[in-house]
């Protein structure tokens, strides 16, 4: 083989190939934009952006769509979910990270990483069959008849008791996002440096006190994009919450009671559409689920570099 | 002791108490799913599970032959598509640093990875599906390999950087052109560390039934052909979950079995690797 094929016209074909696979990966995210886009673009047209989502009216046989149910139903869910998810989530970063013995460190932060591992349908599956008749007994029919004896205003907003809905689907979500805020915190923690603390635990510091005054601070920045790929996580989620949710796209919604999120309606009644209009109000649906992860996304970004300007990088 | 120490110890106190609570109530529920899975998942595991196609509904026996099949091929053409694109572009990232693509393509794959999986489905839906006319085994790798390329990339790039440049240095000095140095030398030394990020990819992949429903579809007959519908077990798993018929619950809980299990031994090797 000629030198100059095997130096310079190697060289240019090698780069040109990684270059062009690359432009590949490029070219697959604008793809993902651009066949939402367009796909919604019927729904769009005959509602209107801002009127597709802020109708509450969705009937697949009539052939009006409104996204705002579903929408209501991803920012409840997710919202809810990561409430409940922050605080334990960050307590076993903190645990692993702060409080526990040196042999159970690992073990600890593989099993917290192993709820990230799971998949999906298998929380919906345990979900259905052991979690769902769990609340149902001992959550929503004591709340439930209580509230039909004592406060019966509460009636029409807790809904029906029947284990499938809301409150099931939050809760299985709450424990599938943990793993995502956890391991960043737990990262971010471990960063802190060594000396901080020390020079906490000098001034006669309880250990609590190094924790909540100087390690919490100093990764906050860390915990923050924890947060926010948890919040990702739990925007997107769709097989565990349409096993659950009990897939009701009406409103108004009731704590127990059948709802939908975006990512449900889409798996639900994707393939069942058969109207170009009922799968384009679909695709819209997409869509909107695709700006609502930009924009968390770029609002992470934006905060993220504001924390760490300020003071400490994570 | 003053009163005021007193507080503060009894404060550490409970808020250690707390940190420790916030810990349990985190894995008490995953221990919880892991011994459902395995105590209802092993009794479904007979021979008939790995051999036979689903029986009809209500009937009883049969088994998973064709979703397994199904997720090996899906999972595995998904596996090769994510890591030609993203292993060129997670050297793109790491060994050109001055390529005028790199800052879109950084951010480009930082956007993917945040990006619900199931969306990933309707692309694939409309660019595979649609023009091919039927539902298929490739439209599920396609969506897929959209959803595991940022993993792939990311991990790519991570390893290289860690690569000393020395390295590469010492294979100009012997006058390889740039490209025998990236294949030869630094994609080897990067070995293990690439095929952690595989298999990541992979364990995220495999799990995945939302992209998979309105493209892979679902197949009842064994088929060893990506362009005809397929079935994969987190697909079958969820038809199985929800439908009325005791005998395939059971079977569902052999496939969550199945599958967690394959997942958990694919992330954990990928987690040894990656410690040492």
């Amino acid at each position: 083989m000629p030198e100059w094929i095997y130096r310079r016209l190697g060289d240019r074909l090698f780069a040109t190939l990684v270059a062009v696979l690359g432009l590949g990966v490029v070219g697959a995210a604008l793809l993902i934009t651009v066949v939402l886009y367009q796909g919604s673009a019927e729904a769009f047209r005959t509602f209107g952006f801002f009127g597709f989502l802020t109708s509450s009216v969705w009937d697949a046989v009539r052939g009006v769509f409104g996204a705002w149910p579903p929408l209501l139903g991803t920012l409840i869910t997710a919202s809810l979910a990561l409430l409940l998810a922050f605080f334990p989530a960050l307590a076993a970063a903190i645990f692993v990270v702060e409080m526990a013995p040196r042999w159970l460190r690992e073990p600890v932060a593989y099993l917290v990483d192993l709820l990230a591992a799971l998949p999906s349908v298998v929380y919906g599956l345990w979900g259905i069959f052991v979690l769902v008749p769990l609340v149902r007994a001992h959550l929503e029919l004591p709340l439930f008849t209580w509230a039909a004896a004592r406060a019966p205003l509460l009636v029409p907003l807790l809904g029906p008791p029947t284990g499938i809905g809301l409150l099931s689907a939050t809760l299985v979500l709450a424990l599938m996002i943990v793993p995502y805020a956890s391991s960043l915190a737990r990262d971010a923690l471990a960063l802190v440096p060594q000396s901080q603390r020390e020079a906490m635990f000098a001034l006669g510091a309880t250990r609590w006190e190094v924790v909540r005054r100087v390690v919490i601070p100093y990764a906050r920045a860390g915990i923050f994009s924890g947060v926010v790929l948890a919040l990702a996580r739990a925007l997107g989620e769709t097989m565990a919450v349409t096993m659950l949710i009990g897939n009701a796209v009406n409103l108004p919604y009731t704590v127990f009671g059948p709802a939908a999120t975006m990512a449900s309606l889409i798996a639900n009644e994707f393939t069942e559409a058969d109207t170009d209009l009922h799968l384009s109000a679909l695709v819209a649906v997409g869509f909107v689920l695709l700006l609502l992860s930009l924009l968390t996304n770029l609002a992470a970004t934006w905060v993220l570099h504001r924390l760490s300007r300020k003071e400490v990088r994570r | 002791m003053n009163a005021n120490l007193r507080r503060r110890y009894l404060r550490d106190w409970l808020m250690q108490g707390l940190v420790f609570l916030g810990t349990a109530v985190v894995l008490v529920p995953l221990l919880f799913i892991l011994y459902y899975v395995l105590v209802q998942g092993i009794g479904a595991l007979s021979p008939a599970f790995f051999t036979r196609p689903p029986a009809p509904p209500g009937e009883g026996g049969g088994g998973m032959l064709p979703a397994i099949v199904g997720s090996l091929v899906v999972d595995s053409l998904a596996l090769v598509l994510a890591a030609v694109f993203g292993i060129a572009a997670g050297v793109l990232l790491a060994e050109y640093p001055d390529h005028p693509l790199n800052p879109l393509l950084r951010l480009v794959v930082d956007v993917m990875a945040g990006l619900p999986a199931i969306l990933m489905g309707l692309v694939a839906f409309v660019v595979v599906v649609k023009p091919l006319g039927h539902f298929s085994g490739l439209s599920g790798a396609v969506a897929l390999a959209l959803l595991m390329i940022p993993i792939v990339t990311r991990a790519t790039e991570g390893v290289l950087k860690l690569i000393p440049w020395e390295l590469t240095e010492a294979g100009l000095a012997l006058g390889l052109p740039r490209w025998r140095v990236i294949l030869s030398l630094v994609l080897p030394a990067a070995r293990g560390g690439i095929l952690t990020g595989l298999m990541l990819a992979l364990a995220r992949g495999a799990g995945e039934a939302a992209p998979l429903l309105f493209t892979a579809f679902g197949n009842p007959y064994l088929t060893f052909n990506p362009l005809e519908p397929m079935d994969t077990l987190p697909l079958k798993l969820y038809v199985y979950a929800i439908s009325p018929y005791e005998d395939w619950h059971r079977q569902a809980w052999g496939a969550a079995l199945l599958l967690a299990a394959a997942i958990m031994a694919a992330s954990f090797l990928a987690r040894r690797t990656l410690r040492r």
